[in-house]
């Protein structure tokens, strides 16, 4: 196992699973303007994955491509985190998810743009431009429906509370990371920064932190991946491997 | 015979006639999406750089730049992606912006918003989304004409 190669299937398989998460809202979002938001950030998500998995295959060096790696692998073969697995669910779910992840996304960019390895600054260079601008979203939004009616507020403390075990996943740091110490920063020290600005959104959108800390863990091990992603690659991969190779 | 090949200036004016797919007011030129022209041994190197990692809109602008080169009789051209530095909006000339305003659109700004509505000039505007019909707009409305219009965002 190549760390470098497990490492950059962590970053792409995590924007990749939850730009195709985000998709779905398409044609469904509650407001026209919510449905292009999140067309655009999967838009940018999906982006930046052909960006780390294209790396990806670079480092194998197999002749794969990242098309490859997103429709010809299955479950145990992803190394997304199990927060960007978690479905949809109500408006408040998919908003706090992506808070949760854009809190932390920004801060693993934000560092990794002075990574020794010089695709992974440049590919952090480029994406922390955009992450930047879905964290000031998804910080407005989670403040908007937090403090809002008694119906918002209910659902974003359920989801809360509901998401809150799959944060310390992201802060976890295992074998991969440690082989990598000195390239990409350890997913430990990430923590404090995103600490700090969640307990500010979260105390101004009038929600509780959960107390517990416990974690989920599995998703960017490959390990233990939720009954979710399963069903959410049945649909993603459906036209590849129905029709090997169909182009347009 | 051999035919003199084309200055690195002419590529640049060439290239300058070629519409953004989705604001074709506007050059790609003009967006500051091409990077480098060089003449390799026989071969034209393009360096093209995104502007939103995402934007679909990007194999278009290759295919239209190698269409376009091919009218002026350029043949061997091979176009290289280039992501560091990343694009930024610092990049769209002059010429760019005023052609955005007369479009519609309001230019970049350093500010968190636009200097002024593109319609009618006034500076009382709000946001109305972030994000907007391509990766690189918000959309925003004017409290004054009451008009929405695009808002080409700063990054």
């Amino acid at each position: 196992m190549d760390p470098l190669f497990e490492w950059l299937c962590r970053m792409g398989d995590s924007t990749l699973v939850l730009g195709q998460r985000l998709s779905e809202w398409c044609g469904h979002a509650p407001a026209l303007e919510e449905d292009i938001a999140l067309a655009n950030t999967a838009l940018d998500l999906i982006g930046q994955t052909q960006m780390w998995l294209g790396l990806a295959c670079e480092t194998e060096g197999q002749g794969r491509d990242a098309d490859a790696l997103a429709y010809r692998r299955d479950v145990w073969d992803f190394r997304n985190l199990l927060l960007v697995e978690q479905p949809n669910h109500d408006y408040a779910h998919t908003i706090v998810r992506q808070f949760l992840f854009d809190a932390w996304h920004f801060e693993a960019l934000t560092a990794l743009q002075s990574s020794s390895h010089s695709d992974i600054s440049a590919i952090a260079q480029k994406s922390v431009k955009e992450v930047t601008y879905h964290l000031d979203r998804s910080s407005d939004i989670v403040i908007a429906l937090g403090d809002g009616t008694e119906e918002s507020h209910c659902r974003m403390q359920d989801a809360l509370t509901h998401l809150w075990p799959y944060v310390g996943e992201m802060f976890t740091t295992d074998a991969v990371d440690e082989a990598l110490n000195g390239v990409v920063p350890l997913p430990a020290s990430l923590r404090p920064a995103f600490d700090a600005r969640v307990t500010a959104v979260l105390s101004e959108a009038t929600l509780q932190r959960p107390e517990s800390d416990f974690s989920h863990q599995g998703g960017k091990t490959g390990k233990r991946h939720s009954e979710h992603l399963g069903h959410m690659l049945a649909t993603m991969q459906f036209l590849p491997r129905a029709y090997p190779d169909a182009t347009w | 015979m051999v035919t003199p090949r084309p200055s690195t200036d002419q590529v640049w004016a060439w290239l300058d006639a070629v519409p953004d797919p989705e604001i074709p007011v506007i050059s790609v030129v003009d967006l500051g999406i091409v990077r480098d022209v060089e003449w390799g041994d026989d071969e034209l190197q393009i360096t093209v750089t995104p502007t939103y990692s995402g934007c679909p809109a990007t194999s278009v602008i290759a295919l239209d730049i190698q269409t376009a080169l091919a009218e002026h009789g350029i043949e061997n051209v091979s176009l290289k992606t280039q992501i560091a530095p990343p694009w930024t909006t610092d990049w769209l000339s002059d010429k760019g912006k005023a052609r955005l305003k007369d479009y519609g659109i309001a230019a970049p700004n350093s500010a968190k918003g636009p200097e002024c509505c593109p319609h009618c000039g006034s500076k009382d505007t709000e946001r109305v989304s972030q994000f907007g019909s391509t990766p690189c707009k918000a959309q925003w409305r004017c409290l004054s004409c009451l008009e929405p219009f695009d808002y080409f965002k700063c990054i």
